[in-house]
């Protein structure tokens, strides 16, 4: 019997529907209205003219406001995936190193990555609360004052960034274990024979075998950090001011403003972004499979 | 030499300790002034309440009218996770099985969603179009879309595994495509297909922006959103709001502790091969 008969093409049809019309679809009228003056001031939509096509973009590349969503977006995207890599790692070797309660510990570590940011976020606010907040309450007994953590637009975004990471760094440090364990004890047993210390055995054992994932974790960390909207909006929304604007609580706001134009030239510089990330990921990836 | 390495030992127990206790305090602060009175939750700290006040949940479950956010989370998860599992299980199938030239550019496609950023303001125009702004099925459909890639990919690793000659013996005793993949494929998918569930109702029973756009009407809101405007309505009524994240967090919670396997398999299988 014939493949295609076997697998007829209309299985696909449900997923090509959904997935075509509700993210394929968006995403390209998107590069259109992005050269248009859409707002919700008007009923009418014009064309930029070709002289002025790519106004919208210049904008976002010229406007303070824009800058700043962008340049917040990738701090943001920098120092989370860094941090997430780095403490994610050093827990992995730690914990999966003889330790009584190991699972106990590894559940801990991993309840919040399964809460709703926005629930991570109103925890936050209260522990984070100046006055009368656990951190400061704690700091106080030190005899420091602490700052106030989402309302000083010095800190404000770096204190989302530590939520963020306190958030989900298990995740992180759960796709190191999976790897840890599968790198082969008799490596170790051989280091040990040769009388390896406990670095030279991370340095030059562990580090070279994890490589792959570290890879994959600083992909995801990555395409999280871009994409985040949540942590941001159920901390600060975005503020004080736009001290915490990312690139997806902006689109939200100029959404709000009913500045669709904006909202949807800031989403297209995403999705070109995006797109390109995600290219060379899966060309990466499945490269990896052919070796296989 | 053994010795130094019983210290290190007790070391890193302490650490892991410390680190977990820094990682749940902010729950346990959660929970303990869930049970308080207004006054004594309004200074934050983590002192047991002098009274269990069992009666918040009560008032909670009523002013935020919780049980309408919970029925609606419940259809949201529910539906899109069944649609989702069904459509993309079908799609890995076919395109894991003939990987034809066409098949293998669509799977590339869909494969990148994963990455691949939603554009909510021109979605909304799309959802304009198709009339289903503010209702519960554009939400479970738009949930439904979100989940695909992901499931495709995963099912698609799956289905890899399981050896074609089950198919050819199958049609050969004259079973039809659909009977084949209902009858046959589709139990022997379980382990994925419960990974892919239980991640897309964990997903979907958290996400909030998809109803932070599309949702004008507060009936519709799912739990997580609701907790959000409880908040703004009662943020001087710490206990309450504690109550409200207990309340909203605990189906994660369980759903967590029942499939932490699962979970855990899922999140990681993508990553680490």
């Amino acid at each position: 019997m014939k493949t295609s008969k076997m697998y007829p093409a209309y299985f696909l049809i449900g997923s090509l529907l959904l997935f075509g019309v509700f993210c394929i679809l968006p995403s390209i009228l998107g590069i259109g209205y992005s050269f248009t003056d859409w707002s919700a001031y008007s009923d009418e939509v014009n064309f930029l003219g070709f002289g002025h096509m790519f106004d919208n973009y210049l904008k976002a590349f010229s406007d303070e406001k824009y800058i700043g969503y962008l340049g917040n977006t990738l701090l943001f995207t920098f120092v989370t995936t860094i941090v997430k890599n780095v403490v994610g790692l050093a827990l992995a070797v730690l914990l999966i190193r003889r330790i009584k309660l190991l699972n106990f510990h590894r559940a801990v570590l991993f309840i919040p990555a399964v809460l709703s940011a926005l629930v991570v976020g109103l925890i936050f606010r209260s522990v984070l609360n100046p006055e009368v907040g656990l951190l400061n309450s704690f700091l106080r007994q030190l005899g420091i004052e602490g700052p106030q953590w989402l309302t000083n637009p010095d800190i404000a975004l770096w204190s989302v960034m530590a939520v963020d990471i306190w958030k989900g760094m298990g995740y992180i440090m759960t796709i190191f274990i999976a790897g840890l364990m599968s790198i082969s004890p008799t490596y170790y047993e051989a280091a040990d024979i040769d009388g390896a210390g406990g670095w030279q055995k991370f340095r030059w054992i562990t580090l070279p075998m994890i490589m792959p994932v570290l890879v994959v974790t600083t992909v995801i960390n990555v395409i999280y950090g871009l994409k985040v909207f949540d942590i941001v909006y159920a901390l600060t929304g975005g503020g004080p001011g736009y001290a915490t604007e990312v690139l997806y609580t902006g689109i939200f706001r100029e959404f709000g403003y009913g500045n669709f134009a904006m909202g949807t030239t800031l989403s297209t510089i995403m999705f070109v972004v995006m797109i390109i990330v995600g290219y060379f990921l899966i060309r990466s990836m499945s490269r990896s499979e052919v070796e296989e | 030499m053994r010795s130094r390495k019983a210290i290190g030992t007790i070391g890193v127990n302490i650490f892991a300790w410390v680190l977990s206790l820094i990682l749940i305090t902010p729950l346990i602060l959660i929970l303990v002034n869930s049970f308080k009175t207004s006054t004594a939750a309004a200074e934050m700290n983590l002192a047991l309440p002098e009274v269990f006040q069992f009666s918040n949940y009560l008032t909670v479950i009523e002013k935020g009218r919780l049980g309408v956010s919970f029925v609606n989370s419940l259809i949201y998860s529910v539906f899109s996770v069944t649609l989702a599992t069904l459509t993309s299980s079908m799609a890995a199938y076919v395109l894991s099985r003939n990987r034809c030239k066409a098949n293998k550019i669509i799977y590339f496609i869909i494969v990148l969603g994963i990455t691949m950023p939603i554009n909510f303001v021109a979605l909304m125009k799309v959802m304009q179009i198709l009339q289903i702004v503010n209702t519960k099925i554009g939400i479970i459909l738009l949930y439904s879309a979100m989940q695909i890639p992901f499931n495709v990919f995963l099912i698609h690793s799956f289905i890899g595994k399981i050896p074609r000659d089950i198919d050819e013996a199958a049609t050969i005793d004259g079973a039809s495509p659909l009977r084949l993949f209902f009858l046959i494929i589709l139990p022997l998918l379980k382990p994925v297909l419960v990974t892919v569930m239980v991640l897309g109702f964990l997903g979907t029973w958290n996400e909030f922006v998809l109803p932070l756009y599309y949702l004008a009407h507060s009936a519709n809101y799912p739990m997580v959103l609701s907790v959000y405007n409880f908040f703004g309505r009662y943020w001087m009524d710490w206990n309450l709001v504690c109550g409200n994240i207990v309340l909203t967090s605990l189906p994660v919670i369980i759903v967590y502790l029942l499939g932490q396997r699962y979970i855990v398999s899922g999140m990681t299988l993508g990553a680490v091969k």
